[in-house]
């Protein structure tokens, strides 16, 4: 592990922020490359994210190709076939939503929405994101490593994953694998020390924690499950790799690999499940709570009102976090167990529900007679509640021991877990990239590309996984690379496959077309402004958009009230800002 | 897992009581103004490092009590042959104990402002650390010249990455202790060394509550517990 305070602990805090030190770039190279501004590493993070999520994609591409289309591409073989769904769900689950939600989002608009000048350990910040790009540069070798990347799926269960049998698993592949994932956690705990302390006290004076922004709470509750969950991950990466590399035990039973028997033996699989579940289902809301938090800022911004029931969303966002960790075993019901256990652990599930319901009611409640814009913000925020409140009804299903058990192995779990977890956050990354893009570059993004990316998506990514759940139920087999000759896989689920493919690549070449517009409207964009969307909360407030080193000017912000006054009767304008005294307009005050 | 739910559980009662001073009840809609004094939610007096050094333990001690989970979860199936407790850790164990009241006494001297005894007790600590790791290292010479090696039996597999980890995290402090030693001995005590020695108390005494705890894991006297938690999982 890497000591954090080494390098923190010259600078006290002093009891007001306004004396902190600011650390000052001298150069281009400590001003954009080895950058200690939040800002900066947000936009690295975001970028390297963006690109090994591209990665992704593609692997999702070729994978439908093979599922549509079985045996026209000779190039795909069962190998490689594993190899892409492997990387796949590994980078799209961990090196691009964790990354873009907590390195990205969070660098950029923790520091900004709590009014504060930076992250209160800028350098380990900035290690933070060096050694998330080692990770992912670890992770993307193994495309060139003899014997290609990992084909182990993305839970990586021993044995299978380092045996000779799965691509990769005598070779490179998982070596590479294991080797970025302890890179990744050690780079995120030190940029997550960050997001925790500067959201604990990096805070402007007013900003109490009942007066920060959604978005903030959603980031930095995830952040708190992340620090907690990530060494379940870690310990089962290095107990593996010494199954590997030096013939140990943890997780190897006795096995005969290749009509020889190995040395090792007794090791339990099962307690590696435990491990990588214990982080794997905190990660679903690692994943989902900084979008519940960041969907809510949109919707009451764009909505023009207050948000319903905020305390009540505090509330949930902790409370999801804390069941979230004793429910992992529901990923475990086909390895077989005690059924109490059994029956404890779906109960734990679905008594998530209860919170996750009275989100999506209060979300629903703020949008009630509001004065609803159909910007691309909003459009993705509806898009959002519609897809997570049907990819979270499936969910009920699965969360019962009868009914996941027939289902675990069919297409109805992909056709969950991507309508939950992948769509459902995705909706809120661009929707929150339309929304906050103005404020990082200056410019809006091109409405017209933005209206085309946003409903080839949406209704995209319905026609890609609606139908699976069907394929699911028909009990169309997950992870089989062609489906042969079956009796009661009909001819029409053949159709429907190929149907399917050909809206993922249509899906995907719309996200083509967002990259463009991002980069499109840098230079072609029209002028934002500071504050386009009239909202209140701090980043809109900055005196410079964008916002320049140290955020705010001569002084910080003082903060006045909640995150979310729309709408206010009396006031000068539909929006009052957090840092503004009175009610605006002729009544104003003096702000003193 | 039973241990790492212990730990959380732990963790959980600190951030309730933490939470429960944040005025999480108050009605921010109609709470407008200025709200200057300390205490209704807003920073607390503790200094951010500390902050972030009590939550990196948070993350480390996570990490322990899952090694723990996972060695309880193993320990005890038909392959497992304890691995004996090499005497010599018993001296290492003394080592770390040295250390830890050596650094509560440099944290004492360095807060009535006393610079030279402090400075001694630095170096103290510092060298009995690096005994105590030293000594790891002859311990695990001890054991492998004996016929326990590392991948014969999961008990052995267990000690060398338990122990090994528990070794890094040290070396990690003691990058932290010499840069604080260092600056000790190169000006008067200011402020931030002050705090730097406060923080490595704190990180010190954890260590060594994590060693004794792993200590008596391996030395058997935790069979108890691990018997109590089998049972409550099956």
């Amino acid at each position: 592990m890497v000591d954090i305070r080494s390098d923190a602990s010259e600078a006290i805090p002093p009891s007001e922020v306004e004396d902190v030190e600011l650390y000052h770039p001298k150069s281009w190279w400590t001003k954009y490359v080895f950058s200690q501004d939040a800002k900066i590493i947000a936009i690295q993070y975001s970028m390297t994210a963006t690109a090994i999520g591209m990665v992704a994609l593609v692997l999702s591409w070729l994978m439908r190709l093979q599922l549509g289309f079985p045996g026209t591409f000779d190039f795909i073989d069962a190998d490689h076939y594993y190899q892409f769904i492997t990387m796949h769900g590994m980078i799209m689950v961990i090196y691009l939503l964790t990354a873009l939600f907590l390195g990205g989002f969070g660098n950029y608009l923790i520091p900004l929405m709590v009014g504060a000048r930076d992250m209160v350990f800028p350098y380990a910040n900035m290690l933070s994101y060096w050694l998330y790009l080692l990770a992912v540069l670890v992770l993307a070798a193994g495309f060139f490593a003899p014997g290609g990347p990992t084909g182990a799926g993305w839970t990586l269960y021993p044995p299978q994953a380092i045996l000779s049998g799965t691509p990769g698993g005598k070779d490179w592949g998982i070596l590479l694998m294991l080797f970025s994932l302890i890179l990744f956690i050690i780079g995120f705990t030190m940029g997550g020390l960050n997001y925790v302390v500067t959201v604990l006290q990096g805070r402007a004076r007013g900003m109490t924690l009942m007066r920060m922004p959604l978005t903030i709470w959603g980031i930095f509750t995830a952040t708190v499950m992340a620090l907690l969950a990530f060494p379940a991950l870690f310990v089962a990466a290095v107990m593996m790799l010494f199954d590997r590399l030096l013939g140990t035990s943890f997780f190897m039973p006795a096995i005969v690999e290749m009509g020889e028997q190995l040395q090792q033996g007794g090791g339990s699989p099962i307690l590696f499940q435990h491990l990588f579940w214990f982080f794997g289902h905190p990660e679903v809301y690692i994943v989902a709570l900084p979008a519940f938090g960041i969907v809510s800022d949109l919707i009451s911004t764009h909505a023009r009102k207050n948000i319903f029931g905020y305390r009540m969303m505090v509330w949930a966002i902790v409370i999801i976090g804390a069941l979230s960790f004793i429910v992992w075993a529901h990923h475990m019901y086909v390895s077989g167990m005690n059924p109490k256990f059994g029956f404890f652990f779906a109960t734990t599930t679905l008594i998530i529900a209860v919170p996750t319901a009275i989100k999506v009611y209060n979300w629903v409640l703020t949008l009630w007679r509001g004065d609803i814009h159909l910007s691309l913000p909003m459009l993705f925020a509806l898009a959002f509640i519609v897809t997570f409140v049907n990819g979270g009804l499936t969910g009920l299903f699965l969360g019962n021991v009868v009914v996941d058990v027939p289902l675990s192995d069919t297409m109805f779990v992909v056709a969950h877990f991507h309508m939950v977890m992948g769509v459902a956050p995705i909706l809120v990354i661009f929707g929150a990239i339309y929304h906050w893009y103005p404020k990082v570059t200056g410019r809006m993004l091109n409405e017209a590309m933005g209206q085309i990316h946003f409903w080839v998506t949406f209704l995209g990514a319905y026609l890609i996984f609606f139908p699976m759940h069907y394929l699911g139920l028909l009990g169309i087999p997950r992870r089989y690379h062609e489906l042969g000759e079956t009796a009661f896989i009909p001819e029409s689920a053949h159709t429907l496959n190929a149907f399917i493919s050909v809206m993922a690549l249509t899906v995907g070449a719309a996200q083509i077309l967002f990259l463009f517009n991002l980069v499109w409207s840098l230079k072609k964009g029209r002028e934002a402004g500071g504050n386009p969307w009239r909202a209140t909360t701090l980043e809109w407030q900055t005196p410079q958009t964008p916002p320049a080193h140290g955020n705010w000017g001569k002084e910080l912000p003082i903060v006045y009230r909640w995150a979310y006054d729309y709408s206010v009767p009396g006031a000068a304008e539909d929006f009052i800002p957090q840092n503004q005294p009175g009610l605006g307009g002729p009544t104003r005050e003096a702000a003193s | 897992m039973s241990v790492m739910l212990l730990f959380l559980a732990a963790i959980a009662a600190i951030i309730i009581w933490w939470m429960a001073q944040q005025r999480l009840t108050s009605r921010p809609w109609l709470e407008v103004g200025h709200l200057g004094q300390p205490g209704g939610g807003e920073r607390s007096p503790i200094p951010a490092v500390k902050i972030g050094l009590y939550v990196f333990l948070a993350v480390v001690g996570a990490l322990f009590s899952l090694f723990i989970s996972a060695y309880l979860m193993r320990v005890g199936t038909p392959d497992w042959w304890s691995t004996p407790i090499p005497r010599l850790l018993w001296l290492n164990t003394a080592m770390l104990i040295v250390s830890s009241a050596a650094m509560q006494w440099a944290k004492t001297e360095a807060e009535r402002g006393r610079d030279d005894p402090m400075r001694t007790a630095l170096l103290a600590a510092l060298a009995t650390a690096i005994l105590f790791l030293t000594g790891q290292v002859f311990a695990w010479r001890e054991l492998t010249q004996a016929g326990y090696v590392l991948a014969d039996n999961p008990a052995n597999s267990f000690f060398y990455v338990i122990t090994g980890m528990h070794g890094l995290h040290i070396l990690g402090g003691l990058v932290a202790l010499g840069r604080t030693t260092v600056k000790a001995w190169s000006a008067p005590a200011s402020r931030s060394l002050r705090l730097s020695v406060d923080l490595c108390a704190v990180y010190w005494h954890f260590m060594l509550a994590v060693w004794l705890i792993l200590f008596a894991l391996f030395a058997g006297w935790a069979n108890d517990f691990a018997d109590l938690c089998r049972q409550l999982l099956t």
